[in-house]
């Protein structure tokens, strides 16, 4: 049977109640009847065998590129890339694609005689991996070979032994980057494409980037000028890399990019209702909702919180290739929007979401308000192409508990900029102009960035800047469910239910609205027209 | 001729000037008598001479609003000409008083001797060197210094109380008591010399090994290891209260047998004796003498303005535990008469008396109010309530705080309740401490201490001022009344002292209650306070620019750990699943041991259980130190906690951390600080020996330490802070301008609450990982490829 596409359903008197995320939970709401439902497509079918199709990538290359085999020679100084944790999302069953895809990159090296191999987690201003995380993406075998011996290293943003100043774009970027991988004769870059933002040249201009290079993209204006910035055409953010990739290109850096994309096979069969449609649910998907909704009631939220973060996804493998850069980047997109594109007709008074348990930045821990704020406002308001879901001036409703709680290991500058920053302005602008450069440049955060697992100081800023663009169209942001101190602080309204926030956005939209109901995770692209 | 122009230009010496009844009379001389200087008796203390107390003591007081406003520029001039502080002692022989004083009291027209303790629990030596032989010293220093002087002694009026006349029945005469056949003719003599013995029999008690070991252990129940030095003294403090407690018992069993209501008016009553005992046989006095016998003085009925009072009296805090809803009920008998004098009645009285001139014997006027415009008990209690029924108090939640009715019990009965109270909170407070609370709860025994100390009192005025409350002596007035009827019908108006002008209702609820009100700093509005609470006043004033060094300790302070879960972490860091659970068993099971040993002594403690380190690789420590932080220390971190470091350090603060933690464990909070001082551990071969080379200071060391600290650095530590969470760092707080308890514990959350200082509750990330217990190797949380840290 092949996949069904994605699709909108209008809500009528015989359809089921909804399922939506309320973070580490969810709910069944009844959705206004003549709201629109839009729902992703089915997980596409994965490769039959990836190894061989790994194998056959890397020998058959887009864009000109000699096969890999080829790049390969003994004396050289290769460098191993890699996407971190924030991807995929939930992390995926053993084994990882990069897992799968770095061992045939070390068996050609190994066979063309390489004995200069270097691992780099790209992590940008992400926090670093542990060794459970590095273990899982790579494996045993190649974390066993690499770590002991100090080869298997952590992109360090704020290194100056280890950054290379590449000089600046046309538009006077600052390109500075991680100087093993600048300096090497190749980089293999070894990614996961989640979402269309993810790959191209943002792999290397973004991933082994500093804060001086990377503030040129990851700042109010450009995340405004990005409508979407997962849609590339429009992106000023993509645009940005790009001239960067190029710089970096001209600048005799080589980088034999390998993109793999996912189906959206998210959760494991225990959890598959939540990827099924609400009316098409059997005995046992509503068994094991009920059970799951019972068992998550009567568990402390740490128990919860531990049962959504085991969980791992049986996300396998559409498409592999490599190549050069931004042909396998073309590649990888289509192979995205075949899995993820769902047509919608014409926008929406009010888009409604339910938020989960996880973003990018919260892996194996919890999701603070900030996060909650970046997941509705950055990433689910983005998942379009064309038009926003969401017309000018109208309503997005997010379900989340938004609890003011924190990571005091991986967010310790959350915390601050949550009791420091908003408590004064919510505005990206001011606080770019006010505030991020303390936070960038504080020496506590840095320790802490270097040392420990701590995100850079200056990343809730981005997390709010990615909000940006949603923040300026939107009229209103309300929470369901919220803590009301945590969603006033951040200019949010807050409703205790759906109703109530829809009887709020009336007042900004009017009396009879027109309500999308975004049905997400598993993630899709509304291409809206 | 009118009073003023009498007694103008004549020469006063004033004793008492900084009490109640003293700072009006000179406010009074200087405002209503022309040219006449005022020569005040003020015992010089370590800090301000005779001069000095009179300016700031006296000459400060709301009391002289009204003259300054009057004199305008030329009242600092009008009082440097008229008012001269005079360096004495009423209770030394002779009053100690220089050259310059045996002048003022040789040439002084009129002396007035107001000085006592009103007290009515002072100790029993105390009352008797003031109250009893006070008025007699005064009288033989004017002898001695008139006829040194070849001048004729002063005309000595002695202010003394009503309540001489005993508890008993019916009416008492404006006469000595020498001549009043119902006051027992008591050896003063006898008693002055058995109440300097009990002094000194009670301070050899209090000085027994069994006592001192008693005041030892209750030092140490209340703040704990705080340090010898600080425990010494505050045994010492609990012992000479103990010795004073005493001395009151004694000096109230006294009074109580011999039939005076407290020791108070026991010791005036044989200070007037003693005073009349040096009279010739012939009645003839050495220095002509009048004594003056007011009631119970309150607030002013209209001079120098309605409702001016000094001090909390009597019926104050009485009135207000009422208002308050503490004292659910007082003894009294709701017909019995509660003989309230205004203080502008007793002043004008002294100043007429004076006015007139000695008579050839002593004479005794009572001020009281009690037969010619009585005021009952009920009716007081009634205007009261009724007042605080319109304009009640509010409670800290600003909820408005409703009246007990009084049911008018006998004595013994509130006494009784009042006594049950106390020893049910003292149980709970017992309770409370016994257990190592933080927090909140700590708070909560902070507030039950309060309570408890409000309660006691509520019970300690029940004891005190029952009898008067229960008095049935009516003092009688003709003699005054006579003096009133002489008095021109200007003067009459200038110096009014007949108790019939006073209407009761309206001088309780528009002068006397509102002017309480006003003192007794409680809260008259509605609602929680807006602005600034003082919480966050001392807050801004720790995080103020003025201050510049800022001293924290790390355990539950910064970060809710100790060094038994750092060493149990990382000790668990290499060791396999059976011997992690062997590993717990044994820190469980000795964790007794190490309490009862931490609470004699942190210093001991830390040496004792850093044995466990012995042989343990250092490189391996000092790499798993960096996974402790960050996995473990990190997550319990408190995050404002860490904040305030940092922010003492964006305003330029020093930070400086003193903790007995290991050097290794603290390195990654290095940044943080500009000096740290901590722990360090010999090795042998790149392993610990498990005994330390340095081992930071506990206790009052911890002080000392800062004082160097400082001094090293030119700074000072009046304008430190010092952030600390239980009273073993006592000294520490007490060594700088701004301590600032962090979760205290209950003994110190007492403390901070009694001293005023800030107290901030920080409580670890809502959202950091939560372990039960400190072991290493959570899946998720381990590092590797760990970048260097950059120093």
């Amino acid at each position: 049977m092949t996949p069904r596409p994605g699709f909108v359903l209008e809500v009528d008197g015989s359809t089921p109640p909804t399922l939506l995320w309320n973070g580490e939970g969810f709910v069944l709401e009844r959705l206004p009847e003549g709201t629109r439902v839009i729902y992703p497509p089915e997980p596409l079918p994965p490769l039959a065998d990836p190894v061989a199709a790994i194998r056959d990538a890397l020998e058959h290359p887009v864009g000109g590129t000699p096969p890999l085999r080829a790049l390969l020679r003994p004396g050289m100084r290769l460098t191993i890339c890699f996407d971190d944790v924030s991807l995929p999302l939930p992390p995926m069953r053993a084994p990882d694609v990069r897992q799968m895809v770095i061992e045939q990159v070390l068996d050609l090296a190994a066979a063309a005689g390489v004995d200069d191999v270097v691992l780099i987690a790209a992590l940008a201003l992400h926090r670093r991996m542990t060794e459970a995380e590095l273990r899982h993406a790579l494996g045993d075998r190649i974390y066993e070979a690499f770590a002991p011996h100090g080869l298997l290293t952590q992109h360090d943003a704020e290194d100056p032994d280890n950054l290379i100043d590449l000089g600046r774009t046309a538009e006077g970027e600052e390109v500075e980057i991680n100087r093993r991988a600048a300096e090497s004769d190749l980089i293999v870059y070894v990614n996961i494409c989640l979402v269309a933002m993810d790959g191209g040249h943002k792999s290397v201009a973004t991933g082994l980037a500093s804060y001086r290079s990377l503030r040129h993209h990851h700042n109010p204006t450009t995340m405004r000028h990005s409508r979407s910035f997962m849609d590339a055409p429009s992106s000023e953010l993509h645009s940005s890399n790009w001239r960067m990739g190029r710089h970096i290109a001209a600048s005799g850096v080589k980088v034999f990019q390998i993109e793999t994309t996912l189906n959206t096979d998210t959760f494991p069969s225990q959890f598959a209702f939540l990827q099924r449609r609400e009316w098409e649910w059997s005995l046992r998907d509503r068994a094991a909702y009920a059970a799951s909704a019972a068992a998550l009631d009567a568990v402390p939220k740490r128990i919860a919180r531990q049962i959504f973060h085991a969980i791992e996804a049986p996300h396998q493998m559409t498409s592999v290739q490599a190549g050069e850069v931004e042909a396998v980047h073309e590649l990888a997109l289509e192979h995205i929007w075949r899995q993820q594109g769902v047509a919608v007709e014409g926008q929406t008074d009010i888009l409604t979401m339910g938020l989960p348990y996880i973003c990018p930045y919260n892996v194996h821990s919890v999701m603070n308000p900030i996060l909650v704020a970046c997941l509705g406002l950055g990433y689910f308001f983005n998942l379009y192409r064309g038009k926003p879901l969401v017309r000018q001036g109208g309503v997005v409703i997010m379900r989340h508990p938004t609890r003011a709680e924190f990571d005091p290991a991986y967010h310790p500058s959350y915390i601050d900029f949550y009791e420091q920053v908003l408590t004064e302005t919510t505005d990206p602008i001011e606080m770019h102009k006010l505030y991020e450069e303390s936070f960038a440049t504080d020496p506590w955060y840095i320790h802490l960035y270097r040392t420990g697992h701590a995100y850079h100081g200056v990343h809730p800023f981005y997390m709010w800047y990615w909000c940006a663009h949603a923040l300026e169209h939107l009229g209103r942001v309300i929470v369901v469910g919220g803590d009301t101190k945590a969603v006033r602080r951040m200019g949010f309204s807050p409703a205790s239910t759906l109703a109530d926030a829809l009887e709020l956005a009336r007042d900004v939209v009017g009396p009879s609205p027109t309500i999308t109901h975004l049905h997400v995770p598993p993630l899709l692209m509304a291409d809206v027209r | 001729m009118g009073i003023a122009e009498r007694l103008a230009g004549r020469r006063f010496f004033v004793t008492g000037g900084t009490g109640f009844l003293g700072t009006a009379l000179i406010e009074r001389i200087l405002r209503t008598i022309p040219d006449a200087p005022v020569f005040v008796l003020v015992r010089p203390t370590r800090r301000a001479g005779a001069q000095a107390r009179v300016e700031r003591e006296i000459l400060r007081n709301d009391c002289f609003a009204r003259l300054r406003a009057e004199l305008g520029d030329r009242f600092d001039e009008e009082v440097a000409r008229r008012v001269t502080g005079v360096a004495g002692d009423v209770t030394i022989d002779g009053l100690g008083l220089d050259d310059a004083g045996e002048e003022a009291l040789a040439t002084a027209d009129v002396v007035i001797h107001s000085a006592a303790t009103v007290s009515f629990d002072a100790p029993l030596d105390q009352a008797v060197e003031i109250n009893l032989l006070g008025p007699s010293r005064v009288a033989r220093a004017v002898v001695r210094a008139s006829a040194a002087h070849g001048s004729d002694p002063a005309h000595l009026i002695a202010v003394s109380t009503a309540y001489v006349a005993g508890a008993h029945q019916g009416e008492t005469e404006e006469r000595l008591l020498s001549e009043d056949r119902f006051n027992l003719a008591v050896d003063w003599a006898a008693e002055v010399a058995s109440a300097r013995r009990r002094r000194d029999e009670v301070e050899d008690a209090s000085r027994q090994p069994s006592q001192l070991r008693e005041f030892a252990r209750r030092a140490h129940a209340e703040q704990g290891a705080s340090g010898t030095h600080l425990l010494a003294a505050r045994a010492e403090r609990i012992r000479e209260e103990w010795v004073r407690s005493q001395l009151v018992e004694a000096g109230s069993a006294r009074a109580k047998a011999l039939g005076w209501p407290d020791v108070y008016a026991f010791t005036k009553a044989l200070g007037e004796r003693a005073l009349v005992a040096q009279h010739g046989p012939d009645g003839q006095a050495p220095v002509p003498l009048t004594i003056v016998r007011p009631s119970i003085i309150e607030s002013a009925l209209a001079e120098p303005r309605p409702g001016w009072i000094r001090g909390f009296r009597m019926a104050e805090p009485i009135i207000l535990s009422f208002a308050r809803g503490l004292l659910r009920e007082f003894p009294g008998v709701p017909e019995g008469i509660i003989d309230v004098i205004p203080v502008d009645m007793v002043v004008a009285t002294l100043i007429a008396v004076a006015s007139q001139g000695p008579q050839d014997v002593p004479v005794v006027y009572h001020v009281a109010s009690g037969v010619r415009n009585p005021l009952a008990y009920g009716e007081l209690l009634r205007l009261i309530q009724e007042w605080f029924g319109r304009r009640p108090l509010y409670d800290d939640r600003g909820q408005p705080i409703s009246l007990p009715q009084w049911t008018f019990p006998g004595r013994g009965r509130v006494q009784r309740q009042l006594r049950q109270a106390t020893r049910l909170m003292s149980l709970a407070e017992q309770g409370l401490q016994m257990v190592p609370f933080r927090r909140k709860q700590a708070e909560w025994a902070a507030k039950l201490e309060d309570r408890h100390s409000m309660v006691e009192r509520a019970r300690g005025y029940a004891e005190l001022y029952g009898a008067y409350t229960e008095t049935e002596a009516r003092y009688r007035i003709d003699r005054l009344l006579e003096l009133y009827e002489s008095l021109d019908p200007q003067d009459q108006r200038t110096f009014c002292f007949d108790p019939a002008v006073i209407d009761w209702s309206q001088y309780v609820s528009e002068v006397h209650l509102p002017s309480v009100v006003e003192r007794g700093r409680v809260r008259t509005t509605p609602g929680r306070s807006v602005g600034p609470d003082r919480q966050s006043r001392l807050r801004s004033a720790v995080l103020s620019s003025e201050r510049h060094l800022a001293v924290f300790d790390l355990e539950h302070t910064l970060v809710a750990s100790n060094v038994v879960d750092s060493y149990a972490w990382l000790a668990s860091r290499h060791l396999p699943a059976n011997r992690r659970v062997a590993l717990v068993a044994d820190l469980l099971a000795s964790a007794p041991r190490w309490l009862s040993l931490d609470r004699r002594d942190r210093g001991d403690f830390l040496r004792f259980f850093y044995r466990r380190y012995e042989g343990a690789p250092v490189d391996q420590i000092a790499e798993d130190a960096w996974d402790l932080f960050h996995q473990y220390l990190l997550a319990r971190c408190f995050p404002a906690g860490i904040a305030r470091v940092r922010h003492h350090r964006r305003l330029g603060h020093r930070t400086l951390l003193i903790t007995g933690a290991l050097d290794l464990v603290v390195a990654p909070l290095r940044p943080l600080f500009d000096d740290v001082v901590c722990a360090r551990m010999s090795e042998r071969d790149g392993t610990f020996t498990g005994h330390l080379t340095e081992l930071s200071p506990t206790g009052e060391a911890r002080a000392l330490l800062l004082d160097r600290s400082a001094r090293q650095h030119g700074l000072s530590l009046s304008e430190s802070v010092a952030y600390a969470d239980s009273v073993s760092d006592l000294a520490m707080l007490e060594a700088v301008g701004f301590p600032v308890a962090v979760n205290p514990d209950s003994r110190l959350a007492a403390i901070a609450r009694r001293r005023g200082w800030l107290v901030e509750h920080w409580s670890r990330a809502a959202g950091g990982t939560d372990q039960l217990l400190p072991l290493a190797g959570l899946e998720h949380r381990s590092i590797t490829t760990r970048n260097r840290s950059p120093r």
